[in-house]
């Protein structure tokens, strides 16, 4: 399935957000969790992480730090802060309400496609 | 895998070229592209192969520089010019499109001059339009720089015609305040409407707004240093023709208003094509007159605290108050412009932060004391234009203290204090709008 530029360009500050609000990270590892948690559907160049995770270190929703783990090389840690969730919060209000609008009206439409299919 | 490696060198050297991606990012990416290779060997791909693919993964690197370059404007802003997206590179840098707005401003002014008969006769009307025969080449060198279209054209156009009528039909009293508030703030609000074709029409865009500070900052620098160079050659060229029987006052005559209209466009042109001269500018002043000035302010306020206010104010004080918030203001957006954004707060933003909270303890002392004679003197143009320049100053420069106050705590980001700055650019064009427009009639063109 292709999945619209648009709407990949719009879900991306949000899952990027969700993701390091599950623990900070770095940018290889969230584009893996993006692809794990989209079943690999969601495709993002992997360049352009990076401008976005810049842009949200700029808005103060994402603190950095350069680290070299035990195993594993140097590499820059981005963590959320208490701005970020703020706006993961606010992003999550109008992403669900998006989705129950668009959940809602294909429910209802979806009886009428059945009907089609069994005429 | 030494293949691979010099592979990822060459891959490295290439990404560095992109001037809105600086070391640590290309750090970053290579980090990214190592991890990718890594697992793609473990996968079982063999080395070259893991390296294309972990290559074609990250992207084209043209889109990918452009969208540091989009977000890191601050950083492109200092190496070279920003183009938009389809606007092909001029090698040249543009300069005989420059040359030719610099010459029919500087011939427009000549003509003015030798309309009014200057310096011979002053007449008021070259005062008023001053503005109006240099800016409108500046804007129009923007507008065809940026290539705006018929509609980006027209808007460009539209305040300076408005401006052009206000300002003519307006009945001015011979030597009138008004009309030399006019002439004063003027320029200013043609400046705010050269903004909307240097932003290539995008006037809601924080970063555009952001840029175009950048630019006033950098064409100041340019404009002053050009403005030295002219008359230090003026000088000389006056000395030596002296002793043939040329007067100096005659050459100033002719080649000063020429030169320095030009000079507007060809110190914009320098800051569009050759900002990476300067670069370092705006951070020396800043760390130089900063610490300066705080001190400065600092012992005046304490001075002002101990001594009382209440003493000799003459009508002056107050341009001079405007002045100096003016200058204060000049300092915060210098450093601003010049400041990665994502850096934390140092100890220059504490000196900053010292010297504008002075000029705001200053400030408010010495604007109570003149309400207080305002109350008894009444109001004229004069007071009415600096007191509402101190306001709009002050208003200007508490949200920066406080907000600035704020980020050294850590409790906000940086960018706060740019999204203030750039919100309020239209209040200054609103006031400078205002003194033109409505003070005039409100004061019966005295």
């Amino acid at each position: 399935m292709h999945i619209d530029k648009d709407l990949v360009a719009a879900s991306a500050t949000p899952l990027v957000l969700a993701i390091l609000a599950e623990g900070e990270s770095y940018g290889y590892a969230v584009l893996k969790r993006v692809r794990e948690l989209s079943g690999g559907e969601l495709e993002w160049t992997d360049g352009m992480l990076y401008p976005l995770l810049h842009r949200l270190r700029r808005l103060g929703y994402v603190t950095t730090e350069w680290r070299t783990p035990p195993e594993g090389r140097r590499r820059r840690y981005y963590a959320i802060t208490d701005d970020g969730r703020a706006a993961l919060a606010e992003q999550q209000r109008q992403w669900v309400t998006v989705t129950r609008a668009l959940g809602d009206v294909w429910r209802g439409s979806g009886g009428l496609l059945t009907a089609l299919g069994e005429a | 895998m030494d293949g691979v490696e010099s592979q990822i060198a060459e891959w490295r050297a290439y990404v560095a070229k992109a001037p809105a991606v600086n070391g640590r990012d290309v750090d970053e990416l290579e980090a990214h592209l190592r991890d990718q290779i890594a697992e793609l060997d473990a996968a079982g791909l063999i080395a070259d192969e893991a390296f294309l693919v972990a290559v074609k993964r990250m992207g084209d690197l043209d889109t990918l520089s452009r969208e540091f370059a989009r977000e890191h404007s601050g950083r492109l802003w200092k190496q070279l010019v920003l183009r938009g997206e389809d606007e092909p590179a001029r090698p040249s840098g543009g300069w005989s499109e420059a040359l030719v707005f610099a010459l029919a401003a500087a011939f427009a002014i000549q003509v003015a001059r030798l309309a009014a008969q200057f310096p011979q006769e002053q007449p008021g009307w070259l005062l008023r339009n001053i503005g109006l025969f240099v800016l409108p080449f500046l804007a129009g060198y923007f507008a065809r720089r940026r290539q705006l279209d018929t509609r980006g054209w027209v808007l460009t156009a539209a305040p300076f015609v408005l401006v052009a009528l206000v300002v003519n039909l307006y009945p001015y009293r011979a030597g009138s305040a008004t009309e030399l508030l006019v002439a004063l703030h003027l320029p200013v609000v043609l400046w705010f409407a050269v903004a909307y074709p240097y932003m290539g029409g995008t006037i809601r865009s924080h970063e555009r707004r952001m840029d175009f500070v950048r630019f006033t900052g950098e064409w100041i620098i340019y404009y002053v240093l050009i403005a030295l160079g002219g008359g230090v050659l003026l000088l000389l060229t006056g000395l030596i023709l002296q002793p043939i029987g040329i007067d100096l006052d005659r050459v100033a005559e002719w080649v000063l208003p020429s030169g320095a209209t030009g000079a507007v466009i060809v110190a914009a042109w320098l800051v569009e094509s050759k900002q990476h001269v300067v670069e370092n500018m705006a951070p020396v002043l800043t760390m130089l007159f900063t610490p300066l000035f705080a001190v400065m302010l600092t012992v005046a306020a304490a001075t002002y605290a101990v001594s009382g206010v209440a003493g000799a104010f003459d009508r002056e004080l107050l341009s001079v108050f405007d002045a100096l918030l003016v200058v204060v203001l000049g300092l915060v957006l210098y450093a601003m412009s010049a400041r990665e954004p994502s850096r934390p707060a140092g100890l220059m933003d504490r000196v900053q932060l010292l010297a504008v909270a002075s000029a705001l303890v200053l400030d408010v002392m010495v604007l109570g004391a003149m309400l207080a004679r305002i109350g008894d003197l009444g109001l004229t143009p004069n007071r009415v234009a600096a007191l509402g320049l101190n306001l709009v100053l002050l208003v200007n420069l508490a949200g920066a203290a406080w907000l600035s106050s704020r980020f050294l705590t850590g409790r906000i980001a940086f960018h706060r204090l740019e999204r203030w700055q750039t919100s309020y650019l239209p209040i200054f064009a609103l006031w400078a709008a205002t003194v033109v427009a409505v003070l005039p009639p409100l004061f019966a063109f005295t």
